[in-house]
C-alpha cells in the first residue's frame, strides 16, 4: 500500500496532472480577483512572458536530468545578447551577428561542461565561477550600461508576429517540441537520464559519458543564448544586467515539473507546465498589485521543497536496495 | 579441433593495482582459454572484482600487461574492452536503477530507426525474449529496473552481457541474489555459451556450481592467483583448502 502510494508519487505524470490542476486553480480564482485576468490579450501576454523562461526551463531540465546544474544561464544570457548587439553594431548581418553570439554562449557552456565532465569539478562551483564570469564580461565589455537600437528585422524575433502569433511563442514552440524528441527517443536523450542515474553504468557500457556531459552544458548554454536573443530583439536592448537570477526560476520549473534534482528523471512537459504556473503567478500578483518579488520568494522555497523531498527519496530508496 | 580449442583468448601477466594503502592484486597471472568455461574463486577481498574489472577496462592496472588474442595492452577501457569481445556482469551489476528494463539491456547499444530515433518497440520485444531465455519472471517489462528483486536486476545483467556478445564472457558471481529457478537457467545458459565456443569466466563461491560448469579453476589468495587446477583432478574440498590457505596441491 505504502508501496504503491509512492510509486504514485514518483510516477512522472503525477507532477504533471498536479500541475494541471494547480493551473486550473490559480486560473479561477485569479479571474475572481481581477477583472482583467480573463482577457485575450492578458493570456497572450502570459504566454510571450513566459517563452523565454520555457527556453531557459528546457536547457536547465537536460542539465539536471544529468545530474548537474547550471547557474550560469542568466549571465549567459546578458553576455549572448552583448555580443549580439556588438556584433550588429559592428554593421555585421543580422543572422551572422545572432549566430556569433550563440556561439559566444555555447563557448561558456562549452567551458563548464568540459571541466565538470574532463576534471570532475563540482557543477554547481563551475558553474557559479562561469556565472561571474559571464556577468562580468557583460558589464566590462558595455562599460556597465545598456546597448540601443538594432535593425527591425533582428526586432522582429522579439515583437514581431507570424499571423496572429509572436516569434517568441513560436521559437518556443519549435523548441519543446525538438527538446522532447530529443530527450525521450534519442540516444542522446537515453545518456542524458542515463548519465544522471548511473554514469558508470553508461561509461562501463562503452560510452564516451564525458563527451554527452560536456554537450549538454552546450545545450543549456545555447538554450541561454537563444533567451538571450529574444529578450535583446523584445527590449531593443541589450541590458548586461539582463537575466538576473532567472536560473532560480528555471531550476524552480524544472524541479516542479517532476525532473528529479538528484537527476535520472526528467519531463520536457512538466517543466513547461512549470513555467506557465510560475509565469501564471508572476502574472496574478502584478494584476493585484502585489510586487513581483514574491515571485523569488515562492521559487525559492519549491528548490528548497525540491531538495529536501530528493533527499527523503533517497534515503527511502537506499534502505530500500540496501 | 582439440589443438584450436586450447587457444588461449587471454593471458593477464603480473598484474598489479593498489588502492591507497590497499593492494588488491599483487602480480596476477591467467589465462583463459577459448571454448572453456574458467572459475575463479577465492575468499571476500581476494580481488576477484578488482582482477576483471582490469579486464573488462573499468580499472587501470599500475603494472603488468594483459594479452587478448597475442595482442599486448598495458591497460584497457571500457570501449576497448568491449570491441575485443569482452562482455561482463559485474557483480554491483552496473544497472541505471531509475530506467525501465529494455532501456538497461541495450544501453550503449541502442538500436535506431532512420538513423536518429531509438527502437524502443523492438528494444522491449527482444529484451522479453532475452528474459524468457533466462527464464525470468518479470512482471512488467516497463518496469524500473530499480523495482526488481535482487534475483531478477541480476537476470538483466545477465541478458544485458549476452546480448552484447562478443568472446569473453566475464560473470561476477551473477547467481548471488538469485532463487534456484533463476539460477539453474543461468548456469545452463553459462554452460552452453562454453559449449558454443565462447570464453568464459565464473567467479562464483558456490563450489557446486564451479565444478558442475568449469574445466579449471584458478583460486586467488590475497591478491594473487595461487594456483590454478583442473575440476577433474581435484575434489571442492582441495579447492576450499587451496582458498582458505590450508592446504597445498602436489603438482
Ligand atoms: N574502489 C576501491 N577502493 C578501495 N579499495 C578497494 C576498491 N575496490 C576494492 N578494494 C579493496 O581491494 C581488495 C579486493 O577487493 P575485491 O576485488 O572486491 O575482492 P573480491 O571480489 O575477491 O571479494 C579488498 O581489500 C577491497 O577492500
Ligand atoms: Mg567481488
Amino acid at each position: 500500500m505504502e508501496r504503491k502510494l509512492l510509486k504514485t508519487l514518483q510516477s512522472k505524470h503525477f507532477s504533471q496532472i498536479l500541475l494541471l490542476l494547480i493551473l486550473l486553480v490559480m486560473g479561477i480564482v485569479l479571474s475572481f480577483l481581477s477583472p482583467y485576468f480573463l482577457t485575450w490579450s492578458n493570456f497572450y501576454n502570459i504566454l510571450d512572458q513566459t517563452s523565454v523562461d520555457i527556453i531557459l526551463a528546457i536547457g536547465m531540465a537536460f542539465v539536471i536530468s544529468s545530474g548537474g546544474i547550471d547557474l550560469s544561464i542568466g549571465s549567459v544570457l546578458a553576455y549572448s545578447g552583448i555580443m549580439m548587439a556588438f556584433a550588429m553594431k559592428a554593421g555585421i548581418p543580422v543572422p551572422l551577428a545572432v549566430a556569433l553570439g550563440i556561439l559566444a554562449g555555447m563557448f561558456i557552456g562549452l567551458c563548464n561542461g568540459l571541466l565538470i565532465s574532463r576534471l570532475h569539478l563540482n557543477p554547481l562551483v563551475t558553474t557559479l565561477g562561469f556565472m561571474s564570469i559571464a556577468r562580468g564580461f557583460a558589464l566590462i565589455l558595455t562599460n556597465s550600461s545598456p546597448i540601443f537600437g538594432f535593425p527591425n528585422a533582428f526586432k522582429f524575433i522579439g515583437s514581431g508576429r507570424v499571423g496572429p502569433v509572436n516569434v517568441p511563442i513560436i521559437i518556443a514552440l519549435v523548441i519543446v517540441i525538438i527538446s522532447y524528441i530529443l530527450l525521450n527517443k534519442t540516444k542522446w536523450g537515453y545518456y542524458t537520464l542515463a548519465l544522471g542515474g548511473n554514469e558508470e553504468a553508461l561509461r562501463r557500457a562503452g560510452v564516451a559519458t564525458h563527451k554527452y556531459r560536456t554537450s549538454i552544458y552546450i545545450f543549456c548554454a545555447m538554450m541561454a543564448a537563444i533567451a538571450g536573443m529574444i529578450t535583446v530583439a523584445r527590449l531593443n536592448s541589450a541590458d548586461p544586467l539582463a537575466g538576473w537570477m532567472v536560473e532560480t526560476d528555471a531550476i524552480a520549473a524544472v524541479v516542479l515539473g517532476g525532473t528529479s534534482l538528484s537527476g535520472g528523471r526528467g519531463s520536457i512537459v512538466g517543466a513547461v507546465l512549470a513555467c506557465f504556473v510560475l509565469g501564471m503567478l508572476d502574472n496574478g500578483l502584478i494584476l493585484m498589485a502585489i510586487p513581483a518579488y514574491y515571485q523569488k520568494l515562492f521559487c525559492g522555497l519549491i528548490i528548497i521543497i525540491a531538495l529536501v523531498a530528493t533527499e527523503l527519496r533517497n534515503r527511502k530508496e537506499h534502505r530500500n536496495f540496501g | 579441433m582439440e589443438e584450436e580449442k586450447k587457444q588461449p583468448f587471454l593471458q593477464v601477466k603480473n598484474v598489479t593495482k593498489r588502492f591507497g594503502s590497499v593492494e588488491a592484486l599483487r602480480g596476477v597471472d591467467l589465462t583463459v582459454y577459448t571454448g572453456e568455461i574458467l572459475a575463479i574463486v577465492g575468499d571476500n577481498g581476494a580481488g576477484k572484482t578488482t582482477l576483471i574489472k582490469t579486464l573488462s577496462g573499468v580499472l587501470r592496472p599500475d603494472s603488468g600487461e594483459i594479452m587478448i588474442e597475442g595482442k599486448i595492452y598495458k591497460e584497457l577501457n571500457p570501449r576497448l574492452a568491449l570491441d575485443l569481445g569482452i562482455s561482463t556482469v559485474y557483480q554491483d551489476l552496473s544497472l541505471v536503477n531509475c530506467r525501465d528494463i529494455a532501456t538497461n539491456i541495450f544501453l550503449g547499444r541502442e538500436p535506431v530507426r532512420h538513423k536518429f530515433f531509438v527502437d524502443k518497440r523492438r528494444m522491449v520485444v527482444e529484451a522479453q525474449e532475452f528474459l524468457q531465455q533466462l527464464d525470468m519472471d518479470i512482471p512488467e517489462i516497463h518496469a524500473e529496473v530499480g523495482q526488481l528483486s535482487g534475483g531478477q536486476r541480476q537476470g538483466v545483467a545477465v541478458a544485458r552481457a549476452i546480448r552484447f556478445g562478443g568472446k569473453l564472457l566475464i560473470f561476477d558471481e551473477p547467481t548471488a541474489a538469485m532463487g534456484v529457478q533463476e539460477s539453474a537457467a543461468v548456469l545452463s545458459l553459462i554452460r552452453q555459451l562454453g559449449q558454443k565456443g565462447y570464453a568464459v569466466i565464473l567467479i562464483s563461491h558456490n563450489m557446486y556450481e564451479v565444478f558442475e560448469l568449469a574445466q579449471h579453476i584458478s583460486v586467488m589468495r590475497q591478491g594473487k592467483v595461487v594456483s590454478t587446477v583442473s575440476t577433474s583432478d581435484v575434489t571442492p574440498s582441495d579447492v576450499v583448502a587451496l582458498i582458505t590457505g590450508a592446504g597445498e596441491i602436489p603438482n
